[in-house]
């Protein structure tokens, strides 16, 4: 099996679909003579044309508007907003008219846009340059909204995107792009090739949309992340020596609820961490649903880690980061039995 | 005196009570403007988007490079299309006095900008409108049944219930969905020509929004990507004068016409007497041919007025002169055909007045069947569960949830 670290698999799956439909089409700043800031697009412009892969200018809006007529039109444009932080200018392209065509024109006008995008911190950004927006996406109705943790799902979660007929906003944490990270940034880096999830086909498949994935089966607590920390989930439960199920949501929209509350209602425990700021994070909603769902089988208040309500500041990105320590207080608080 | 720097205001030309004053507007003489070669260079037509193209004369004749030289029955079937589109607004608008519909907006003063697009364009051609194009529908033959069961939000509601009044859409006749967000069309409709030039076929895009709308940034996104990537598309800034309130100045027109804002894009800009079929027409067939055979877009300004309130929620003698629109320079598009047709003897008074009442009949038996079809507080209903459809191609797990929810709040 070819190994691949996500750059190469998400290029991968652009390929092959370029490949397979003549109607794709990837746009973005710097995605098509260059490949890309982060190399996710290279090489495609120059094996498909400039007809296929285009560089486009310096405007969100433009971007996610002009893409929606290309839906329309028949095309299924792939998109690429250079880092998360910059898609606000696309807002009201993705929440006024991207998530709701379908709907107000009675099924009659739709637009299968796939919105990638690099998120997260980790890699000195700043706070204009290491955002995770997600849950503000989840809050519009008529999006699908999916963040891969692995080169393995990262491909077939993109082709899934791709194929899908409703609107996607692919959220790709840019920490992982070469490697699973746990936390700690001064360990040396780990690359894709160590990993199971790094061997990745070179051909085309899928990962279903609204699917979450147990990555590791436990017993004492339920995990319920996404993103860069399942990685720091793993590691603070392991230094624990804790036995807990960890769940990869992947998909926000569509949410696998059943998978995520039959572990919870199994283990009686359930933490939840993503790296975007907690108040009104997506955490609130995964929390919400497992009480309404599993409130019975609560041996203890669900816990929410998160980073800090703030901007990501430069300089104490790892005070910011919710690393293995802060897990680890999470899970300490969830074990506590009353 | 030292000379200090100034915030300007942009002041209006006259205010309730005051006598209508339209010095501001620079026109041209009909006939007056050069007419270039489709393909000619951006850099040297911008004349095209400070002058102001017009065919008809006062005298009613066609002059000048422009003249579209179309013949009288096509110009019977244009003062048809706009007298049923006036004859249409009319009647709506009393169903939304009389508490039938929630929400009107009329196009009065503004016919022609829809009805001469319309017809100057293939079939094949997309439209992007915005909320006062119904003449695009009249144009295309929708049925007046299917607008008036929208308006109604009842059983036949193309948009089943989802969208206010007047946000129609049409798949079969190539007429985009209208958001009701204002200028999101306009870069929407520059990718869907994007789109039509990478599938090599010649159906070109084309848009409309006000003048007011023009201060969006999809506005300028638009403009920059039809200019980049030189788009088949035909971009319109339907200039009536106001937006709700405030006059155009305050979208930037005080100090250049909005139509030059397309040779400082890159792209042709063309300024024209919105209330001139027959100058629409010819402009649009322009930027149509410019457009379908590769020489890029166009944006064509139309200089016209908004005879009527913003909307059935709108007031305007809060704001502007009682008589402004009797006083409008550029006359009515509606008075101009038919004087342009009499003076050729195609056309009269009592001819003009029994295709009133042929249009008028017509309207009212459309409303008498639409409203068998229910309305938003009487008759039949569409049915709720479709308020949870088309939100995703399939109905997810949670709404599916969301639905049965409904269902037993409603007893079953």
């Amino acid at each position: 099996m070819p190994q691949m670290n996500m750059i190469q698999a998400l290029n991968s799956a652009m390929d092959i679909m370029l490949a397979r439909d003549p109607n794709v089409v990837i746009m973005g700043e710097d995605v098509g003579f260059f490949g890309g800031v982060f190399r996710v697009t290279d090489g495609l412009q120059r094996k498909y044309g400039e007809h296929r892969v285009l560089d486009t200018p310096i405007a969100e809006g433009a971007i996610v508007g002009a893409a929606i007529g290309m839906g329309v039109n028949g095309l299924r444009p792939v998109t690429e907003v250079q880092f998360a932080d910059y898609i606000y200018p696309a807002c009201d392209q993705i929440f006024s008219e991207l998530a709701r065509l379908r709907y107000r024109s009675a099924g009659e006008f739709w637009a299968p846009v796939t919105i990638r995008t690099p998120c997260g911190g980790g890699i000195r950004g700043g706070q204009t340059h290491s955002q995770s927006p997600e849950a503000i996406f989840t809050h519009v109705c008529g999006i699908k909204v999916v963040m891969p943790s692995n080169p393995y799902d990262a491909k077939g979660l993109l082709i899934a995107s791709i194929e899908d007929d409703d609107p996607v906003v692919f959220f790709e944490p840019k920490r992982l792009y070469n490697g699973p990270f746990d936390g700690d940034p001064n360990k040396p880096a780990v690359p894709w090739s160590t990993h199971a999830k790094g061997e990745v086909p070179d051909g085309y498949y899928t990962v279903p949309i609204g699917k979450a994935e147990i990555v590791r089966k436990g017993a004492q607590v339920t995990i319920v992340t996404y993103g860069t920390m399942v990685y720091v989930c793993e590691a603070a439960a392991r230094n624990l020596g804790l036995d807990a199920e960890i769940i990869d949501v992947r998909s926000m929209v569509p949410l696998d609820v059943d998978t995520i509350c039959s572990s919870v209602k199994k283990t009686g425990r359930c933490l939840i961490a993503h790296e975007a700021t907690r108040f009104s994070g997506f955490g609130a909603e995964l929390s919400a649903t497992i009480q309404e769902e599993c409130f019975w089988n609560l041996e203890a208040p669900i816990q929410r880690v998160g980073g800090w309500d703030t901007p990501y500041p430069h300089a104490f990105e790892w005070e910011y980061f919710p690393g293995p320590v802060r897990v680890a207080l999470g899970l300490k608080a969830v074990m506590e039995t009353p | 005196m030292p000379r200090r720097s100034r915030l300007h205001i942009p002041q209006h030309h006259s205010r309730p009570g005051e006598e209508p004053d339209f010095s501001y507007l620079e026109t041209s003489p009909a006939g007056a403007v050069r007419r270039p070669d489709v393909n000619a260079r951006v850099r040297d037509i911008s004349h095209l988007s400070v002058e102001m193209v017009r065919v008809l004369d006062d005298e009613h004749r066609p002059v000048g490079p422009w003249n579209p030289h179309l013949d009288p029955p096509e110009l019977q079937v244009g003062l048809r299309h706009m007298l049923l589109t006036r004859i249409f607004d009319e009647r709506m608008q009393r169903a939304q006095r009389a508490g039938k519909i929630s929400f009107y907006m009329r196009s009065y003063g503004e016919e022609a900008v829809s009805v001469a697009q319309g017809m100057a364009l293939r079939p094949g051609d997309m439209l992007f409108p915005s909320y006062r194009n119904q003449g695009l529908y009249m144009v295309r033959g929708k049925p007046l049944v299917e607008l008036m069961c929208q308006l109604l939000s009842n059983t036949r509601d193309m948009c089943k219930g989802r969208q206010l009044p007047v946000m129609y859409h049409w798949t079969a006749g190539r007429i985009f969905s209208i958001s009701g967000n204002l200028t999101t069309q306009f870069p929407q409709a520059v990718g869907w020509a994007m789109a039509a030039a990478i599938k090599g076929e010649d159906d070109i895009a084309v848009s409309w929004i006000g003048e007011g709308s023009s201060a969006e940034a999809d506005f300028h996104h638009a403009m920059l990507f039809a200019s980049v990537y030189q788009a088949p598309v035909i971009l319109n800034v339907v200039n009536n004068q106001w937006a709700i309130s405030t006059f155009q100045g305050f979208a930037g027109g005080e100090q250049r016409s909005f139509a030059a804002r397309g040779p400082g894009y890159g792209m042709a800009g063309v300024r024209v007497d919105g209330n001139d079929f027959l100058a629409v027409y010819a402009v649009t067939q322009w930027a149509a041919e410019r457009a379908r055979t590769g020489a890029g877009p166009t944006l064509i300004e139309h200089v016209t007025y908004r005879g009527a309130a913003h909307s059935t929620s709108d007031d305007p003698s809060r704001y502007r002169p009682k008589d402004d629109y009797e006083k409008w320079p550029l006359g009515d598009p509606v008075e101009r055909l038919k004087g342009h047709l009499i003076a050729l003897g195609e056309w009269s008074e009592e001819r003009h007045a029994a295709l009133a009442k042929e249009l008028e009949q017509h309207v009212n038996e459309s409303w008498k069947e639409s409203v068998q079809y229910g309305a938003l507080n009487e008759g039949p209903r569409l049915n709720r569960d479709l308020m949870f459809e088309d939100v995703f191609k399939e109905v997810p797990a949670h709404l599916r949830k969301q639905r049965e929810q409904l269902r037993a709040e409603q007893g079953g």
